[in-house]
């Protein structure tokens, strides 16, 4: 197992690097820069600002140097927020982000296995219809409309809990919710479809014989085998959601990490694109490495320790 | 003897796209305690359904029992909500499936899916029932089932995953056990094993067994008695020794002339039965095997042959057993088998309502 995390973090390493040098290369590649706006700088201003952080110097020594300060964990300032730095930024968003996420995963886990189980064990039912029509509803309604249509009601309408901000768990329920309903949608029929096929399977008809009771069969036999294709998309949803939501963050006014990985970019701020990048593809790796692992709990046939001296 | 088991006109159907499909039509049968009913038919001629129906494991719907009685000790279990059939499943009526394969739950262990039914049925604490599971895999012969109980199913091969099935199967001490097909998907060898096993075990327990299979040398192998299946009715049903060598249904003929056996010269072909099952969305109006039947008569498309008693135990459907029908001669392959019978009655009585 040891070995195993060893490798796979050595693998990770090479994926980060390529990703670090294929996002370096392609942010240069758009035009403009980050001190480009409407109001034209004067020149000589703007060539004071190149040279202090280093834009004048070739691109091997800008690349050079940046892979080095990434190394120490350091994503140096930023263009645009003359007093902060990057990691300030993402120190300062990312609990909120990810609390925020968290929450959401949670609820979208809880609720996508309910409706999907029950879908699956009342097929064709109105049980199912029901589930379904939630599912194809929380697929369908963007974030934005599911949000400001909770704030309507909850907030403004029935006043039971405050329409935006990030102070109290009073805060936290609107933004989770909005935030949960499409991948609690897509957990349901995720779970319903992969429920379906595993209920198909002989040895539910094996445990039926032994006269387990419908319930038992569900529990035991059942939802664990229908589990991995859930697991398999948690680990690309999870990395998303915990990293901040920008539709979601403006609508409730919450300040996490999502809205820096659409502000960046329109500002060409070169340091926060790359900070934000590296960052979400660390928690993305290490969330599909936990995916992996997972599945070696769930499928004793799957052996992730394997390899060729493997037990 | 006594009767464990008693069905009677069971009718089962089934609602599909294409309309109504009638699998299983009026079959009756008995089984007797400690004995061994093999129930033979090609693929779809209703064998699996009448089984599964036994323990109503048949999804329903879009399945349905149309009419008849599944007297189990006496008791009728058609009745029954599926919340009554779970105290009658793995404890008094278990099932072995064909496919060990897929048969098993691949992320549970051995262990577990034979203590599961233990649990359930007969109270024992996990312990007691891992216990149990041990000696259930010693008993159908795994070696070191210490070891092997911990174990996935992905760690046995297929023949140790159909011990490890009878072992679930015989684990709750069934009165009887049903297989359908146990030995289908193995190799020859391992099936001698099974056979061998699963003859070892009635013996040890007493179990009542109906054997589904397409195999006549299992038969030979395994069973006291027999019933030839066709198009969803029972055709014919004998001791195995009249069902082989006075065989009297010209399915049963075609059944055994399609066996393979050594005595066969190199020259004759290998026989089978032409044409394909019947329709039993629609199932023909007289004989179902009218249309394949070489000796098939004018009534036989058009009246549905009245049952036959050719001995105290040999019943056949077939209008060739009556008084009118001229005598005809079975293919040679079923002729050189031939024996005359000491129990046989002198002349086919007709049997009147039923059985």
């Amino acid at each position: 197992m040891a070995k195993y995390i060893t490798r796979r973090l050595i693998y990770m390493v090479v994926s980060l690097y390529l990703i670090v040098t294929a996002t370096f290369f392609l942010m240069r590649l758009a035009p403009g820069n980050p001190f480009t706006s409407e109001k034209k700088l004067p020149p000589e201003i703007e060539a004071a600002l190149n040279e202090h952080f280093g834009l004048n110097d070739p691109w091997y020594a800008q690349y050079g140097d940046y892979l080095l300060r990434i190394a120490q964990w350091d994503f140096g300032p930023s263009f645009k927020y003359k007093t902060r730095t990057v990691n300030d930024l993402i120190s300062e968003g990312f609990p909120v982000s990810l609390a925020l996420g968290a929450q959401a995963i949670l609820i979208a886990l809880a609720l996508g296995l309910i409706l999907g189980i029950i879908a699956a064990l009342y097929h064709n039912k109105w049980q199912d219809y029901g589930a379904m029509i939630i599912a194809v509803l929380g697929i369908s309604v963007p974030s934005f409309i599911m949000a400001t249509v909770l704030q309507y009601f909850f907030a403004i309408k029935w006043g039971l809990l405050p329409v935006a901000r990030w102070d109290s768990f009073m805060h936290t329920i609107l933004p989770s919710l909005a935030l949960a309903a499409s991948p609690m949608a897509f957990i349901a029929r995720l779970t319903r479809s992969s429920m379906l096929e595993v209920l198909a399977n002989d040895y539910i008809r094996t445990a039926k014989s032994k006269g387990l009771s419908k319930g038992v069969i569900t529990v035991k036999h059942a939802i664990r085998n229908a589990l991995l294709p859930v697991v398999s998309y948690m680990g690309p949803l999870s990395a998303g959601i915990i990293t901040g939501s920008f539709v979601i963050e403006r609508i409730f006014g919450i300040p996490g990490l999502g809205s820096h990985f659409v502000t960046s970019i329109s500002n060409r701020d070169y340091t926060v694109i790359m900070g934000v990048t590296v960052f979400y593809s660390i928690i993305l790796l290490v969330s599909i490495l936990l995916v992996d692992i997972a599945y070696g709990l769930i499928d004793p046939r799957i052996k992730i320790a394997g390899g060729k001296k493997g037990e | 003897m006594e009767k464990i088991l008693e069905v009677k006109d069971l009718s089962v159907s089934f609602q599909t796209y294409g309309g109504e499909v009638q699998a299983v039509r009026n079959v009756n049968f008995d089984l007797y305690k400690g004995e061994t009913l093999a129930i033979v038919g090609e693929s779809g001629s209703g064998k699996s359904v009448t089984t599964q129906t036994i323990m109503k494991l048949i999804p329903m719907p879009p399945g349905k029992i149309k009419s008849g009685q599944i007297l189990f000790e006496g008791k009728d279990i058609v009745p029954l909500s599926d919340k009554q059939m779970e105290k009658v499943r793995g404890k008094e009526i278990s099932m072995i499936f064909q496919d060990p394969m897929t048969s098993l739950n691949p992320t549970m262990k051995i262990g577990r899916q034979i203590m599961e039914g233990l649990i359930k049925h007969q109270n024992m604490s996990t312990s007691s029932a891992k216990e149990r599971a041990i000696e259930m895999l010693r008993l159908v012969g795994i070696p070191m089932p210490e070891r092997r109980v911990n174990q996935y199913p992905h760690e046995f091969s297929g023949g140790m995953r159909q011990r490890a099935m009878i072992a679930i199967a015989l684990a709750a001490n069934p009165k009887l056990l049903i297989a359908d097909e146990p030995t289908t998907a193995l190799d020859v060898t391992i099936q001698a094993q099974i056979l061998e096993l699963m003859k070892d075990l009635q013996s040890k327990m007493n179990t009542s067994i109906i054997f589904i299979t397409h195999d006549l040398g299992v038969v030979a192998n395994v069973a006291d008695r027999v019933a030839v299946m066709y198009g969803g009715q029972i055709v014919e049903t004998g001791t195995v020794d009249e069902i082989f060598y006075d065989p009297r249904h010209p399915y049963t003929w075609g059944l055994l002339a399609s066996m393979p056996s050594l005595e066969n010269d190199d020259k004759s072909e290998l026989a089978a039965i032409p044409g394909t099952p019947p329709d039993l969305t629609n199932p023909p109006k007289g004989d179902a095997f009218a249309a394949r039947n070489p000796y098939a008569m004018q009534i036989d498309f058009e009246e549905e042959p009245p049952l036959f008693q050719i001995s105290e135990t040999h019943f056949a459907k077939t209008w060739l057993l009556h008084p009118d029908a001229p005598a005809v001669e079975p293919p040679d392959a079923v002729k050189r088998r031939m024996r005359k019978l000491s129990s046989t009655f002198d002349k086919p009585v007709l049997v009147k309502g039923g059985k």
